[in-house]
């Protein structure tokens, strides 16, 4: 509040001219910007011009400084060293009302909204300035239809799919009348057919003479909408180009800096006996904002990856729960492994019967930060390795002698970079700690193994490390369940493909047979059109 | 202007270990200025607090006293605050631990026989722990907050106990007094040394505090309450059940204060009245923050704090200020850990909003 009322205050001295540009015709010039934690360099001397009425693209793997870099330029951040030319001049923006008075506006790639509020209501807590909440939805819903993002305002965003609450996200930004945008990772949360509509309303932005500026991964996307393109490899510019003249493989090397491993997936094993099974499963919400799973039905075979696709909040994390005994159910014989009814049995129970399981989160789930990683390893293993690593009878006294040599070994089979001999979780990069966590579990050879987003957030070189191994562990006679967003990755290690949407999971497709289109179709909802859920949240 | 705490990227480890010595000499340091400002002399006040009473034998064993219910009491905190579970109402679980344990030499006062002691330290860790399964309860199955039931019922113990000492219980040859029958000899905590009055009570202390050591160090139980304390989510994927910690950590350092509440009553008191304790319950948990929640360092916190107590008697004889001094030290302790360890942690960041110059700069 405190901000919206100095806000309005300058809002008539200090106004933003509309149109123009400054002599040498940059909307945004950044040079030499630097921004050190400590001495790490998080961006080191970057450059990067922005024109009028472009869309120009940010590339870079995580960790490459771009999060650093639209941070700085939004006010987030102040850099270490370096200048940012505004329409020619020279600005420094000391936080985010700052940045939307010059005419920044910024979409997060993790939104900000209250759940139990309106669309209406959230807008208007963004407002610079006390408007009545029917002028903020009525303006909302002007701007929404104008630029193609369909939203009721009267809807609540806890009902909203992400697609839909990104959109208020984008007409919140839109709202400040802004001459670039900045849109982070928007496209990981969406189907496909959702991205082309927020390409469509991309292509409308450009043509009004706005500017973008789209932080992406995703070089298909990258190469169809962005007329320019600037490469960051940790913290530097690695690369300024036009995009649609690259190839992909060409954009990929100067992301990560040499050729990725390709994953194969040839010679396929012979399918051998359900190991993992669940029989119309179905559990109730957890909590007000989880997705309950409906009827769900799936068989895992030996030697068989079966990969779930999905857009995140559809029950992956549900079904991971269910699958993995952290929340048992009722049903016994709701969830099978190895034929064997386990549904209210625990995670360790599941454990002893040959499964392994690695949950989405890394930080505070799979692994505790603050603990090294040899306690990591206790963490998922202390009972299904009771016998190797515990000692002392009932005062169960941990083995570290053994702990160690297993947390080496795993290290060495997955090529853990870490700092020291046994660094705490936190201290890894997240590729790291993930090779670290999968490892965790193949070092078992699991007979059934449940990975929850396996490379989220993981540098390219890792991701294909950790995809081989999956493929790898499903041909040694494995049976393995891949819940995934990424669909790149899901044709790289599936066999077969189902996908799950609102808690209900499709029915399988051998992987071969299946296109993005089809797979874009089920992820939107196959009970129902995109317009039909949006007219059920207009009460 | 507004103030900020901003994380540290690292935690200076040599400043982890310092932080209760640094937050021990501030306490000194303010707990002086408070003596000139009362117009005592600082220096001397301050000898006559912290110094005099380590200079004789028979207070080096009151000392010793006094640290026995913080040291146990202490340790069963640390392992409560680990994982998560804010037990602070040991105070009142002392009490009925004392109660509970009381049974024996108040109501079968008759009954002599050398299993009378042993019984009476089992009921009081009984006594301790049903009192502490009733924020269990509640917290594992109602979902309310543990902080609030635990420190709500140590004022129902506290309450109990002045009903019983001044009603059923009350010494009938006691001149009306509020006072229990003084208990037998059976009934009472032998001393440990020829020297003094320290009795068994510290002993337990002592080795209560190396056994939770030991499990926190060596075990998988010790593991389990450090996974759960800080991720529950994470124990869960371990395959532990919060919910049986918050009744094994409930349950073990109600147990503890109970044993310390008998010890303490047998021991040292060796009868019931209506007030059995100075607080030991709260001072615990200084206790168990200046001992970093590591039982062997809650040994050495405990007999700092069993020293503002002895300071605080000292003091009001020697320079004549009120005992109440002992409580003053005693925050400003608390206060300083507590500070010490946030600034390890963050940085305080001042900022200066300076918003109208930076935004009409820019569109200049």
């Amino acid at each position: 509040m405190q901000e919206g009322g100095r806000g309005s205050a300058e809002g008539k001295e200090g106004s933003v001219p509309v149109e123009g540009v400054a002599a040498n015709g940059h909307l945004l010039a950044v040079s030499n910007l630097t921004k050190l934690f400590g001495s790490f360099a998080a961006c080191n001397g970057i450059d990067l011009q922005i024109e009028q009425g472009e869309i120009h693209a940010l590339l870079g793997e995580n960790g490459a400084g771009k999060s650093t870099l639209v941070k700085m330029l939004f006010g987030v951040l102040a850099p270490t060293a370096g200048e940012i030319l505004w329409q020619g001049q020279s600005v420094r923006i000391a936080n985010p009302a700052a940045a939307r008075k010059l005419g920044i506006g910024m979409v997060f790639q993790h939104f900000s909204l209250f759940e139990a509020l309106t669309v209406a209501e959230n807008i208007a807590l963004s407002m610079d300035a006390n408007i009545s909440l029917a002028k903020v939805a009525e303006e909302a819903s002007r701007l929404s239809h104008a630029y193609g993002l369909p939203l009721d305002p009267k809807a609540h965003v806890a009902d909203l799919s992400v697609g839909e609450r990104q959109r208020i996200e984008i007409v919140r930004a839109l709202l400040q009348n802004p001459r670039l945008i900045i849109l982070d990772e928007p496209t990981s949360v969406l189907t496909p057919q959702e991205a082309d509509r927020l390409f469509e309303t991309l292509y409308k932005l450009k043509a009004e003479g706005r500017s973008v500026l789209y932080i992406s991964h995703r070089l298909e996307e990258v190469q169809r909408i962005c007329d320019r393109a600037t490469v960051l490899r940790h913290g530097k510019v690695t690369g300024a180009c036009d995009p649609k003249a690259e190839t992909p493989s060409s954009l990929a090397r100067m992301m990560v800096g040499s050729d990725v491993a390709v994953v194969t997936a040839e010679g396929t094993s012979a399918k051998g006996q359900v190991q993992l099974e669940a029989r119309h499963l179905t559990v109730p919400a957890r909590t007000p904002f989880a997705v309950s799973l409906k009827n769900i039905c799936l068989k895992v075979h030996a030697g068989e990856v079966l990969a779930i696709a999905g857009v995140a909040g559809n029950g992956q994390g549900e079904l991971f729960d269910a699958l993995s005994g952290e929340y048992p159910i009722a049903d016994e014989n709701a969830v099978q492994i190895r034929q064997r009814p386990v549904g209210s049995r625990n995670i360790n129970a599941r454990r002893l019967m040959g499964a392994g399981f690695v949950p989405e989160e890394r930080h505070g789930h799979a692994a505790v930060s603050a603990l090294p990683l040899s306690d990591n390893l206790v963490l998922a293993r202390s009972r299904s390795d009771a016998k190797a690593f515990l000692g002392g009878g009932f005062l169960k006294i941990i083995r570290r002698d053994a702990v160690a040599s297993a947390t080496q070994r795993i290290s060495e089979a997955m090529d853990v970079r870490k700092s020291g001999e046994d660094p705490p979780a936190g201290s890894l990069s997240g590729g790291n700690l993930q090779k670290f966590i999968v490892g965790r579990e193949l070092d078992r050879q699991p007979s059934v193994l449940v990975v929850n987003q396996p490379t989220w957030g993981v540098d390219a070189g890792a991701a294909s490390r950790i995809r081989q191994a999956l493929v790898d562990l499903a041909k040694a006679g494995s049976a393995v369940l891949v819940i995934s967003q990424d669909l790149d990755e899901i044709f790289e290690v599936a066999t077969e493909i189902a996908v799950i949407s609102d808690g209900r999971l499709s029915d399988p497709y051998p992987a071969k047979e299946l296109s993005r289109e089809k797979i874009g179709l089920l992820m939107g909802g196959m009970y129902g059109k995109t317009e039909g859920t949006e007219a059920a949240h207009a009460h | 202007m507004r103030i900020e705490l901003e994380k540290r990227a690292k935690v200076s480890t040599l400043f982890s270990v310092l932080s209760p010595f640094i937050a021990f000499l501030l306490t000194i340091v303010f707990g002086g200025i408070m003596f000139a400002l009362l117009g005592k002399n600082p220096v001397a006040a301050l000898y006559s607090f912290f110094v005099e009473p380590l200079s004789e034998v028979w207070s080096l064993h009151e000392l010793a006293i006094k640290a026995a219910p913080l040291i146990m009491i202490g340790v069963g905190l640390s392992v409560c605050f680990r994982s998560n579970n804010w037990n602070i109402g040991a105070e009142g679980q002392f009490i009925m631990g004392a109660i509970a344990g009381s049974i024996l030499p108040v109501v079968f006062y008759d009954w002599q026989s050398p299993l009378v002691l042993p019984l009476m330290m089992l009921m009081g860790m009984l006594g301790g722990a049903l009192f502490a399964a009733i924020p269990a309860f509640l917290k594992a199955h109602m979902n309310t907050n543990e902080i609030l039931t635990s420190l709500m019922l140590v004022y129902v113990a506290q309450l109990f106990l002045d009903w019983l000492v001044r009603g059923p219980w009350r010494n009938p040859g006691g001149m009306n007094f509020p006072e229990t029958r003084t208990f037998a000899v059976d009934a009472i905590l032998p001393e440990m040394i020829a020297s003094g009055r320290t009795h068994w009570g510290f002993a337990f202390a002592i080795i209560a505090a190396v056994l939770v050591w030991f499990m926190m160090r060596y075990t998988l139980k010790g593991f389990e309450i450090s996974v759960l304390g800080q991720s529950e989510r994470a124990g869960r994927f371990a395959g532990f059940s919060s919910r049986r910690m918050i009744w094994f950590s409930m349950l073990l350092s109600g147990a503890f204060a109970g044993l310390a509440g008998i010890s303490e009553v047998s021991g040292a008191i060796q009868q019931l009245r209506p007030v059995i304790s100075p607080g030991y319950g709260f001072t615990a948990i200084i206790v168990a923050f200046l001992g970093r929640l590591n039982p062997l360092g809650i040994v050495a916190a405990g007999l700092v704090l069993a020293l503002t107590y002895l300071g605080g008697e000292a003091a009001q004889l020697s320079i004549g200020v009120s005992e109440k001094v002992t409580r003053v030290f005693q925050g400003l302790l608390l206060f300083f850990v507590l500070s010490c360890d946030t600034l390890i942690h963050y940085r305080i960041k001042l900022v200066f909003e300076r918003l109208a110059a930076t935004s009409t700069e820019g569109s200049r």
